[in-house]
């Protein structure tokens, strides 16, 4: 980078390329500057990451001596149904949430991508629930959803859609797809700012181009707009995959595990285990996997993106 | 023969073709436009007219959303009664946003500053450190966490949960600030340099101005994330006297023999959401700056 800066200096440009690189010797004064950052970061992230890892072979209670027990835990956990539903339903709503915030949030994209009169106020009408945080709207949600002091339930009733009252929340189906509405309501502002980011930078002339050559609009979408987005779209699915793979203040605030723990989350089982039942050793073995299983998934998803650059 | 010549004209003249929609479309995206406006708004309006309504009417349905009775604080006073008080609860959460926006400004602020100007060993790999922090969510590490808090003595402290909010937004925010300093021309820093501002003074005084967007982008961003946080909140505070707002509304809803308070929730629900939009409609440029500079780069 610096090297563009001084090729464009015209004449007296070798003594400020030689001044520029005695300046950049080598500067133990950036080691201090960046000190805290990684002072916090290997106490909050590297200590607790070999800590997870070393107490998940132990038997770990919150109070008394821990006991090593080898791969015990993992024995437990390979064993554990209810881990493994909750791993199962966390999949689900990972794949329910992933598609419905990446369609939600690309159609809104492309719906408020161009200029017109008043773009910028649905854009922030858009994203407004984005800001609101995951507790305050669940909690939101609570009550909308609650049969009798809610929105939904009544609201159905009085248009003549449900003869009485209809518990959202005591279904699996209703309850789970309330909770992702939900979550779809929040979110889908977040992506389509993303993925508009994308949708802009694509040239004006791409469109025309094709368009003079007949290519119908499902074909620029298809052709056009969907490759040269990729970038963006892989990071939009990254981030809907992880977030939604480590869900749990929804579910717990709006469902509480229910019904019959049908919508407990992978991340809530690892809370219940660790912090009301107190089995820390067993609640880190969990983590551990759960983490693994996150770090295949990312590399999966930047695979995606790394061969389709490679394929250009 | 005349009207394929025509057609060839309206093609091109000399400004660019815009493909402008005839009216009766443009008016029905705006119709939609705005219909989509009002379901995603909705939610939000109505639980803050439902706030207002009287403690009896905030049993009932809320339709509709505003008060039919006359408007009233009851809600905000039932709040109120919980605890310790409302404001000792919105002070906590205060504490540890703005504590957490100003610890994150100063250290991504100085690692940005470094990673930037300077070269040193070892670079790369501590900056990949603090990036990786991002592969791994802290979710997963909730476990050893409280253990490390324990022994610092800072649990169920306001210290220890601010300490670990600025390791959560550093990830982004040291990316952030790294390439705003890097956007500061290179002649600007010589020159002062020449003038004798080195080390901090030159940060400080010279370069911190230029960088202030950046600034502004990674403290909103932090304060609103800290504000939100529930998880870490509801595991490391237990002390019914350290509750954030989040927790404190959670342990509202969890109500008395189960009878649920919903205007007191609700009015719970308002008070954090309220400044968040406030801060988010005022600062907008710089939130949204924050957003995509992951995407573009």
């Amino acid at each position: 980078m610096s090297g563009t800066e001084i090729d464009d200096r015209p004449g007296g440009a070798p003594s400020s390329a030689r001044r520029v690189r005695r300046r950049r010797r080598i500067d133990y004064a950036g080691l201090f500057y960046i000190a805290p950052a990684v002072i916090l970061v290997v106490v909050f992230f590297v200590i607790p990451l070999g800590m997870m890892v070393w107490m998940s072979f132990h038997n770990w209670p919150l109070m008394g001596r821990p006991r090593w027990i080898g791969l015990g835990n993992y024995a437990t956990l390979w064993h554990d149904q209810l881990f493994w539903n909750a791993l199962g339903f966390t999949i689900y709503y990972t794949v329910c949430a992933t598609i419905g915030l990446l369609a939600v949030g690309l159609a809104l994209a492309l719906f408020v991508e161009k200029p017109r009169p008043g773009v910028s106020l649905y854009r922030t009408a858009y994203f407004l629930p984005v800001v609101v945080g995951f507790a305050s709207a669940s909690l939101l949600w609570l009550w909308l959803s609650n049969v009798d002091s809610g929105l939904f339930s009544p609201l159905a009733q009085r248009l003549g859609l449900t003869e009485v009252l209809y518990n959202v929340n005591a279904q699996f189906d209703s309850a789970f797809w309330s909770v992702t509405l939900m979550v779809i309501w929040k979110m889908s502002g977040f992506y389509m700012v993303i993925l508009m980011s994308g949708l802009q930078a694509i040239p004006a002339d791409f469109h025309e181009a094709a368009r003079i050559d007949g290519a119908n609009s499902r074909q620029r979408f298809l052709f056009i707009t969907l490759p040269l987005i990729r970038r963006p779209l892989v990071l939009a699915l990254i981030l809907a995959v992880t977030g939604s793979m480590l869900a749990f203040d929804q579910f717990y605030i709006v469902l509480a595990g229910g019904p019959q723990n049908e919508t407990l989350t992978a991340v809530y089982w690892i809370f219940n285990q660790s912090f009301v039942s107190f089995r820390l050793g067993y609640g880190s073995a969990l983590s551990v996997v759960l983490l693994a299983i996150l770090l295949v998934l990312s590399l999966v998803q930047l695979r995606l993106l790394h061969g389709q650059e490679d394929g250009r | 023969m005349s009207d394929i010549v025509t057609g060839r004209d309206a093609v091109r003249p000399h400004q660019p073709v815009r493909h402008r929609p005839p009216k009766r479309i443009r008016l029905a995206q705006q119709a939609a436009s705005i219909l989509v406006a009002a379901l995603f708004l909705f939610p939000l309006v109505w639980t803050v007219l439902v706030t207002f309504k009287s403690k009896a009417e905030s049993a009932q349905p809320p339709l509709p959303p505003w008060p039919v009775n006359g408007w009233s604080l009851e809600n905000y006073h039932s709040l109120d009664q919980f605890g310790a008080g409302l404001m000792h609860y919105a002070e906590n959460s205060l504490v540890i946003a703005f504590g957490t926006a100003a610890l994150t400004v100063v250290v991504s602020t100085l690692a940005g500053y470094g990673f930037s100007r300077f070269r040193f060993p070892m670079k790369g790999a501590f900056f990949i450190l603090i990036l990786a922090t991002m592969m791994v969510p802290f979710q997963s590490i909730l476990t050893p966490l409280f253990l490390i808090l324990t022994r610092l003595h800072l649990n169920n402290s306001l210290v220890g949960l601010i300490l670990i909010y600025v390791t959560l937004q550093l990830p982004f925010s040291v990316f952030m600030m790294r390439n705003a300093f890097d956007a500061v021309p290179r002649e600007i820093a010589e020159a002062a340099r020449i003038d004798g501002a080195r080390g901090l003074k030159l940060l400080v005084f010279v370069l911190g101005p230029l960088v202030m967007p950046g600034v502004a982008s990674v403290g909103l961003i932090a304060f609103l994330n800290a504000w939100n946080e529930f998880l870490g909140a509801l595991v490391f505070l237990s002390d019914q006297d350290k509750y954030t707002l989040p927790i404190l509304v959670n342990a509202v809803r969890q109500g008395h023999f189960g009878a649920i308070d919903w205007g007191a929730v609700q009015a719970g629900v308002a008070v954090m959401m309220l400044p968040c939009l406030a801060l988010f409609l005022i600062l907008q440029r710089y939130y949204i700056r924050g957003l995509t500079a992951g995407a573009v780069k």
